[in-house]
Formats: structure tokens, sequence, C-alpha cells
């Protein structure tokens, strides 16, 4: 019997990453913090799930936004929602014992059931709207005026194209069990990619997800959608 | 594996080694093994009901506390209810024959808006396997289905499950549908899926949230005491 055995939980363990220096890797597994002016504190801080770093980090830029500082949470939570609300509140918690009022938190419900909007709500944070990552990308009236049509997607964006083998094929244990596949896919007919770049090699990732899965391939260009929003209101808040 | 665990010949084993073997085999989710235990025991004379209580869902019920304190995951629990299902499908006809005590009916399916089935499929087994009658009306289920369903069946207990904080709210939607109808008091609701929790099961008016099958089966069954109680 295999029972007793344990796991060191290395999520909660920050890392200091600059921008040019993170993989896909780290924001999945880690928790980053990612100095955009180490030199002084941040005016605002955004607490961000590890999977819209890239994008909240390409937001800043193309908007010359400053004062502006990001730290993530591993996007492998994605796969356990139940940890985030409390993840959350230890690094909002944290930063304002290190002075940093203005804290945003760039996650979506995620699966939380309302629990994440509770934390922001007694720590006096905003959250992004939308319940899933998907949706604010997509556009949140837009994403529920599909829900039905799309009732079998699996949405991918394109950090979730990248880190498919990482997070879903290995998070869901497909690689060493690749016959729980129907079990977990079974009743999804096909991938959304909801592409924020155009980048044809992520597009032939995220269709190699799909033909591996056994699902149909839809392509969606749908930029940063109301991330760019949040992010930039962030900003002048 | 050791070259000592695989050497074990289950058809050898006593009794008593041999469940507490499957109950590793059910862990370890290796079906085949669990096959061949079912059949061992129903040979040497054990009653279907027995062979069910004591190798595989005292079996289940460990792995479910393996999950539920973080040391099994999802994927091993798959494994798991996979070699637990191959045993119940050598069980369920011989015990439809045979008699085994009923605790129930219930009816369950997962929401309108959600195709999530795999913690509904853990509760319809954990609770086939503790004597429940489960009528499993599948995915993406308008209010219809349920109020239909449990009027036809007959049913105790209703068990609706989300995975979608979109779709969770639905089970609201047919709880108040029940109250409207005057039904409600009728039947014991129970909610569950991973974005709920027991503040929300409160809200919309259900009888209780369970967390995960092994809680689903044991509300029930207390419930289910309660009516007959009550009666």
């Amino acid at each position: 019997m295999r029972r007793g055995k344990t796991r060191r939980d290395r999520t909660v363990e920050s890392i200091s990453l600059p921008p040019e220096s993170l993989t896909d890797e780290a924001l999945s597994l880690r928790s980053v913090v990612i100095p955009t002016s180490p030199k002084s504190l941040p005016r605002t801080l955004l607490i961000a799930c590890g999977a819209l770093a890239r994008e909240i980090l390409a937001i800043i830029e193309i908007n010359d936004l400053t004062g502006m500082a990001l730290e993530c949470l591993p996007a492998t939570l994605h796969n356990h929602p139940e940890r985030i609300p409390e993840a959350v509140r230890a690094k909002v918690q944290a930063a304002r014992s290190r002075g940093i009022q203005d804290v945003h938190v760039v996650y979506a419900d995620c699966g939380t059931g309302g629990l994440l909007d509770q934390v922001c709500e007694e720590e006096g944070v905003t959250r992004i709207a939308g319940p899933h990552c998907y949706a604010f990308f997509d556009g949140l009236d837009a994403f529920a005026s599909r829900s039905e049509e799309e009732i079998g997607a699996l949405f991918l964006t394109d950090f979730f194209a990248r880190q498919f083998d990482t997070l879903l094929w290995k998070g869901l244990g497909l690689d060493r069990h690749p016959e729980l596949l129907e079990m977990y896919f079974g009743n999804y007919d096909r991938v959304v990619h909801l592409a924020q770049t155009d980048d044809p090699v992520l597009d032939a990732k995220a269709r190699a997800a799909a033909d591996r899965l056994g699902l149909r391939y839809v392509r969606r260009k749908t930029g940063y959608g109301e991330l760019n929003d949040f992010v930039t209101r962030a900003a002048s808040s | 594996m050791s070259d000592e665990e695989d050497d074990i010949v289950l058809s050898e084993l006593s009794n008593e080694e041999l469940v507490q073997q499957m109950h590793d085999d059910l862990y370890d989710g290796l079906k085949d093994e669990i096959l061949e235990g079912v059949d061992i025991l129903l040979g040497r004379g054990w009653e279907p009901y027995k062979v069910l209580t004591e190798a595989l869902v005292e079996g289940m019920r460990i792995v479910g506390i393996d999950f539920r304190d973080g040391i099994l995951f999802v994927p091993e629990v798959l494994l798991a209810a996979n070699a637990m299902k191959g045993g119940m499908g050598i069980l369920k006809p011989l015990l439809a024959e045979t008699g085994a005590p009923k605790q129930g009916k219930m009816v369950i399916g997962t929401v309108k808006g959600d195709i999530h089935d795999i913690g509904k499929n853990l509760v319809s087994m954990m609770m086939e396997g503790a004597g429940f009658e489960v009528v499993d009306l599948g995915i993406n289920n308008p209010v219809e289905n349920y109020l239909e369903a449990l009027d036809k069946e007959d049913a105790d207990i209703l068990g609706m499950s989300a995975l979608l904080t979109t779709t969770m709210p639905y089970m609201k939607v047919v709880i108040d549908e029940m109250k409207a109808k005057g039904i409600r008091e009728n039947y014991v609701v129970l909610v569950g899926g991973a974005p709920l929790n027991e503040e929300f099961g409160k809200a919309i008016g259900a009888d209780a949230y369970c967390r995960d099958a092994a809680v689903a089966v044991e509300t029930a069954k207390e419930y289910m005491a309660q009516r007959l109680h009550n009666q």
C-alpha cells in the first residue's frame, strides 16, 4: 500500500525574476515576484495568476504604465482553485505590510465559487470581473452569449497552449494514465484557442493539443480583451 | 512495485488477506486484480453484498480519506473508481438477484450548462455501493429533467452537481421551482461540485453541501435515517 506519502509544497515559496528571465515553467509552478522598478516601492501592485504574467507585462509596456509591480501565484493553482483565495490574501497582506496600499487582484473567480470575491472584499482590493480568464479575454458579454453553443469547449489561452503538457496533460495525470482521457474529456467536443497574439508556432501547439485530446480545433483572436482595461484602470487609480 | 508484490497470487490468500490486498489494489487502481478478487470471493461463497461492502466500498473509503487529506490526487482517484466500477459490474446483477439492503432512491445529474460529470459519477457509484438506487440523468440538465425524474422514480433524494462558477447558480433555479410547485419538502436535496461550499448550499436552500462522495453517502444515510424516524 502506498499510503502516507507527502509532498513539499514549493508553490508558496516566492522567487524573484525580472521580466526578461521569466519562464513558463516558473510561472506555472512557482510564486514569482516580477520587479518592474526594483529600486523604489511601486505605487500599484497587481497580484495575478502566473498564466496572465506575460500578458500583463505586455499591457504595461504597450501603455507605458509606470509605478506598477507584478506578483504572480503559480498557474498550477488552476488545478486547485480551493487554494487560491487564501494564497491571494497572503499576498495582499504581505504587500500591505511593505507599505503598498494600491493593490489589485488579476484573477477571475477561477472556480472559487465566490470565495475569492469574499477575500477581496475583506481585504479591500478590487478584482478583475469574470468567471474565468477565458471570459475576460473573450469579452464577458460575448463569452456569456456563446455559452450554450460552446458548452463542450475546452478553452486555451496562449499561456495554456504553451503549457498544455505541464498543466493539463501531466497535471491531470494523462502522461501516466492516458486511459483517463475519456473520463476527463469524453463530454467535450472542441478546443477553442483564445489567442492573445498572432504566433503560428503557438497556433500549431494549440492545434496539436486538440489533436491529442481528439477534439476539433477552433482559433479565435481576442487580443488582451478586458484585461487591458483593468490593468490600465489600475494604473490610474 | 517490488518482486515480492509481483509474486502475490490472490487465490492463495486467506479471505482476510485477500480483502486487505483488494483495498491495496483499489488504492493502486488495479482493475484486473479487483475483478479477479471479486471472482475469488464469490467463488468462496461470499454474498455479493459482503464483497461489495467489505472489499470495494471499504477500499474506496480509504481512497476517499487520502484524497481529502491531499495524499492522493484526482488521477489516482479516477483509477481507483474505474477499478471499483469493474468490480461493481460483476456484483450489480448478482445484488439484484440476491437482494441487498435498500437505503433509498436518488436522482442525480449535472446542472444545465455544465458537462462535467467526474464528481457526479463518483457519487453515483459510491451511493450504489452504499445500497442506494441511483437514477443518473447525466449532464446539462434543465429543471424539467429533475422534476420529471423525481416524480417518475418516486425518489427520496435529489443530487445536483456543477463544476463551473457560472453554472452552480442553476441549482437555485431547480430548488426554487420545487418550492413553487410545493414539492421541495418531499425530497432531500444534496449539492456538490468543486466551486461550491457550505455557505452556498445553505444560501440556495439545499439540505446539505457534500464536499466529496464519501460525505454525500454519509449525509444521505443520515437523512434517510431521519426520514424513517419521522414516519
